[in-house]
C-alpha cells in the first residue's frame, strides 16, 4: 500500500530524473522483499517483515551508487536482492545485458541468468569468511573462470596471476592457501575473484567495513583504479558515511526498507534534505577538533521501528525532529526536490538542515 | 608501501619449504603426511598387521582349521607359536585370518559408513527442504530400529563368505549420527560468504557441496572414519562374540575373541593375542587419522610450525612481544583461525 504511493509519481524516466535510459545498467522498480512471519503449530502467515519495501533506483554504466543506512534498514537485503540470492516479492529489477537487451532479473531463463551471474558480482563483508580455507588462491580465483570459461591448467593459472596482479598481488602467491594472508590481502583476493569475468557491475556489501582503517584507503583506492581501467560500475553498500563520500557518485539513503534520500554526492553531504540524512550526518566522526561542537549533535532516540509494523504516514517520523501531524497522516512520496536530487519529506524544501562540510 | 610490508612479513610467515612448487591437493597432503612421526608410526603399524594377516597363514607350519591331534591347549612353543586351542588349531595361523578379516571389515566399512553419512548429512544440510524432511525421516528411521536385533537376525542367513553382505549391513547402521551432525554443518557453512561466492558464480548445488561443503569438514569426517573403523571392528567383535557375526568357518577376531573368553583364565594365550592385536590395530587407525586431519586441513601446517618454532621474544626475556607488522600479522591470523 505504502509503495503505491510513492510510485506514480516516480515513473519520470530513469531513477536520478534526466538520465537517458541507455545508460541505466541497472534498475529497480517498485522493489519489494517481504519476509513472512509464520506462527504457530500450522505456521500461518501472520504478518510480513518489510525489509525492503518498494525501491526505486537506478544505476547508471560506471558510476558508483553508495546505499547507505543503519543496520537493518534492508541494504543488504537490496544488494542480495540484485544478486538475486533473494526472490523478490514486488516490483521489478531490471538489467542491461552487454548486447543491449533490458533483462527482467527475477526471470531468467537459465541462459540469460548464466551472463546475468558473469556480469554482476559481489565482493563480500568479511574477508576472512569470503574465501574457501581449502582452497588456494589458484582455485579461489580460478573456480569462476574454470565454471564459466572451462579454461584449466596453464591457460586458467595465466589468467589467475593476470587477476593477481591487477589487484596487486604477486602471482607467485597463487597457490598458498587465504590463512597465509592478512585481512587486507584476502580482501585484494575477493575483488580478484569478483573481477575475474570481467563483470560489469560489482555489488560490494560492506567491502571495506572489516578492515582496519590503513588498509581501507588501498582497498577503497584499488577499487577505484579497477573502476577507471575496467569501466566498472558498483553498487557500494556500506553504514560508513565517510568512505560513501570519498567513493561514490550518487548516495541513496535507506531508511526501514525505503530510499528516503537520492542524491548527488557533494549536495547531499553539503545540505540534506530529508531529516534523516541530517542525523546520519551529524554522526560522522569530525577529524578536525575545531570543528567539533560547533553544532550539537542529532542523537536519534530509540530504535528503528519494527519492520513488520512501520508507523503510520513518515516511517522516520516516530525519531524526527521535525515531525508534524501531517508525518504522521500522510506518506511523504520520494520527490524531486532539486534537480537531480529527491527525498521523501513533506518540508524538505522548507527545513534548514545541517550536513557537514 | 604497505602493502609490500604485507607481503615481506607474510614471506617470514612461511616456511622454506612453500618456496617450492606444489603440484597438487593430494601430493601436499601426502607429503604433510610423511612428515608427521605418529601418523607414520600408524600407517607402519597398520602396514605390518596387514604383512602379518596375509603373509602369516603362508609362513606358518599349520594350516588354518588343520587340527593338531597331539597337542590340545599347548601353550606356545616353537612348535605351535602362539600355542592351541581346545581342537589342537593353531592359534597363530587362526588369529592371522582373523586379522584379515577383521581389518577389512573396519577399514571397509568405516569408509563406506562416512562417506554416506557425508553426502546424505551435506545434501539434507544444503538442500532443506523437502530432500532434507525425506533424508532426515530416513535416517530417524534407521536410528529407531533395533540395529543388533536385526543385525543378529539377519546375520547367520548370510551364506559364509558373504561378509561383504555383512559390511553393507554394518555400515548400514552406523552413518546415522553422523549424518545429522554433518547436516547441522552444512547448515551453517551454507551461511558462508564463500559459499554464497560459490552460488553466485553460478555453481550447481551438487558441485558446491562436493567442493566446498564436505571439504570443510573433513576434519569432522576423518575423527569420525577413524571412530568408526573402531566401531565396525567392536560391533563385528560383540556380535560375533554372541555368534551372530562372522559365520564358521570364517574367522575374525571378534570371534576368535569370544572362542578365546572361556578357556582364557587358565590357558590366557587362547584370547591375548587376539585382544591385543585389536587394541593395536584400533590405535594405529587412530594415529593415522589424527595425521590425516592435520595434514588434510591447510591451517593446521602453519599452527604446527609455529608450535615447534620457539617464539624469539620470548626467549629473549621480558621483552616486549615483537612489535609492529609482526604483530598485526599475528592477530590476523588468530582471527583466520578463529574464523572458519
Amino acid at each position: 500500500m505504502a509503495t503505491e504511493t510513492t510510485r506514480p509519481e516516480e515513473h519520470a524516466p530513469g531513477g536520478g530524473g534526466e538520465a537517458p535510459d541507455e545508460r541505466v545498467l541497472l534498475e529497480t522498480e517498485g522493489v519489494r522483499v517481504h519476509f513472512p512471519i509464520r506462527k504457530g503449530f500450522r505456521q500461518k502467515v501472520v504478518g510480513q517483515v518489510k525489509a525492503v519495501d518498494g525501491v526505486d533506483l537506478s544505476i547508471r554504466a560506471g558510476e558508483t551508487l553508495g546505499l547507505v543506512g543503519e543496520s537493518g534498514c534492508g541494504k543488504t537485503t537490496l544488494g542480495s536482492a540484485v544478486m538475486r540470492a533473494r526472490e523478490i516479492t514486488g516490483g521489478r529489477i531490471r538489467f542491461r545485458a552487454s548486447d543491449g537487451r533490458l533483462l527482467d532479473v527475477s526471470r531468467l531463463g537459465p541462459d540469460d541468468l548464466r551472463a546475468y551471474r558473469r556480469e554482476v558480482r559481489m565482493i563480500f563483508q568479511d574477508p576472512h569468511a569470503s574465501l574457501n580455507p581449502r582452497f588456494t588462491l589458484l582455485e579461489i580465483i580460478g573456480e569462476p573462470i574454470r565454471v564459466n570459461e572451462g579454461l584449466s591448467g596453464s591457460a586458467l593459472e595465466e589468467r589467475v596471476a593476470a587477476m593477481l596482479r591487477k589487484v596487486g598481488l604477486r602471482p607467485e602467491y597463487m597457490r598458498r592457501y587465504p590463512h597465509a594472508f592478512s585481512g587486507g590481502e584476502r580482501q585484494r583476493v575477493s575483488i580478484a575473484r569478483a573481477l575475474a569475468l570481467d563483470p560489469r557491475l560489482v555489488v560490494a556489501d560492506e567491502a571495506v567495513s572489516a578492515l582496519d582503517v590503513s588498509i581501507r584507503s588501498q582497498i577503497l583506492n584499488l577499487l577505484q583504479d579497477l573502476q577507471d581501467e575496467l569501466n566498472l560500475t558498483y553498487l557500494f553498500i556500506s553504514h560508513d558515511l565517510s568512505v560513501v563520500e570519498y567513493l561514490c557518485d550518487r548516495v541513496a539513503v535507506m531508511y526501514l526498507g525505503k530510499i528516503v534520500e537520492l542524491s548527488e554526492t557533494e549536495p547531499l553531504y553539503a545540505a540534506p534534505r530529508h531529516p534523516y540524512t541530517e542525523a546520519l550526518l551529524s554522526a560522522v566522526p569530525k577529524p578536525d577538533p575545531r570543528l567539533r561542537g560547533g553544532e550539537r549533535r542529532i542523537v536519534l532516540t530509540g530504535d528503528v521501528p519494527d519492520p513488520s509494523d512501520p508507523p503510520s504516514g513518515c516511517s522516520f517520523r516516530t525519531r524526527c525532529r521535525y515531525a508534524t501531524e501531517r508525518c504522521a497522516a500522510e506518506e511523504p512520496p520520494l520527490r524531486e526536490v532539486a534537480p537531480g536530487r529527491r527525498a521523501a519529506c513533506h518540508y524538505a524544501e522548507e527545513l534548514e538542515l545541517n550536513g557537514v562540510v | 608501501m604497505t602493502q609490500q610490508a604485507e607481503l615481506l612479513v607474510d614471506d617470514q610467515e612461511k616456511g622454506p619449504e612453500s618456496e617450492f612448487e606444489t603440484p597438487g591437493r593430494w601430493r601436499t597432503v601426502w607429503r604433510q603426511l610423511l612428515k608427521s612421526r605418529q601418523a607414520m608410526i600408524g600407517l607402519a603399524v597398520l602396514a605390518v598387521l596387514f604383512l602379518m594377516a596375509y603373509i602369516g597363514p603362508l609362513i606358518s607350519p599349520w594350516e588354518f582349521g588343520e587340527p593338531d591331534f597331539t597337542a590340545f591347549y599347548q601353550p606356545p612353543s616353537p612348535e605351535h607359536w602362539w600355542g592351541t586351542t581346545q581342537t589342537g588349531q593353531d592359534i597363530f595361523t587362526s588369529t592371522m585370518v582373523g586379522l584379515q578379516k577383521s581389518l577389512i571389515i573396519g577399514l571397509l566399512v568405516a569408509v563406506v559408513s562416512t562417506t554416506v553419512a557425508a553426502v546424505v548429512g551435506a545434501f539434507a544440510g544444503y538442500l532443506l527442504g523437502l530432500t532434507d524432511k525425506a533424508l532426515m525421516w530416513v535416517t530417524d528411521l534407521l536410528l529407531v530400529l533395533p540395529t543388533f536385533v536385526i543385525l543378529s537376525i539377519l546375520a547367520p542367513r548370510l551364506d559364509s563368505g558373504s561378509w561383504l553382505i555383512f559390511v553393507v549391513l554394518l555400515s548400514a547402521f552406523l552413518w546415522m549420527v553422523t549424518a545429522k551432525m554433518v547436516r547441522g554443518m552444512a547448515i551453517s557453512l551454507k551461511e558462508r560468504e564463500y559459499v554464497l561466492a560459490a552460488r553466485y558464480m553460478g555453481l550447481p548445488a551438487w558441485k558446491i557441496i562436493f567442493r566446498h561443503i564436505i571439504p570443510n569438514m573433513s576434519s569432522l569426517l576423518i575423527v569420525d572414519a577413524t571412530i568408526n573403523v573402531v566401531a565396525a571392528i567392536l560391533a563385528e567383535t560383540s556380535l560375533s562374540y554372541f555368534g551372530f557375526g562372522i559365520q564358521p568357518p570364517d574367522v575374525s577376531l571378534g570371534s576368535l575373541i569370544a572362542a578365546g573368553t572361556r578357556p582364557a583364565p587358565t590357558h590366557p594365550w587362547t584370547f591375548w593375542f587376539a585382544a591385543v592385536l585389536l587394541i593395536v590395530t584400533v590405535l594405529a587407525v587412530n594415529l593415522v587419522g589424527d595425521g590425516l586431519r592435520d595434514a588434510l586441513d591447510p591451517r593446521a601446517k602453519a599452527r604446527r610450525r609455529k608450535r615447534r618454532r620457539p617464539a624469539p621474544a620470548a626467549a629473549a626475556g621480558p621483552v616486549r612481544p615483537a612489535a609492529g607488522t609482526g604483530r598485526v600479522q599475528g592477530t590476523s591470523e588468530k582471527a583466520a583461525g578463529k574464523a572458519p
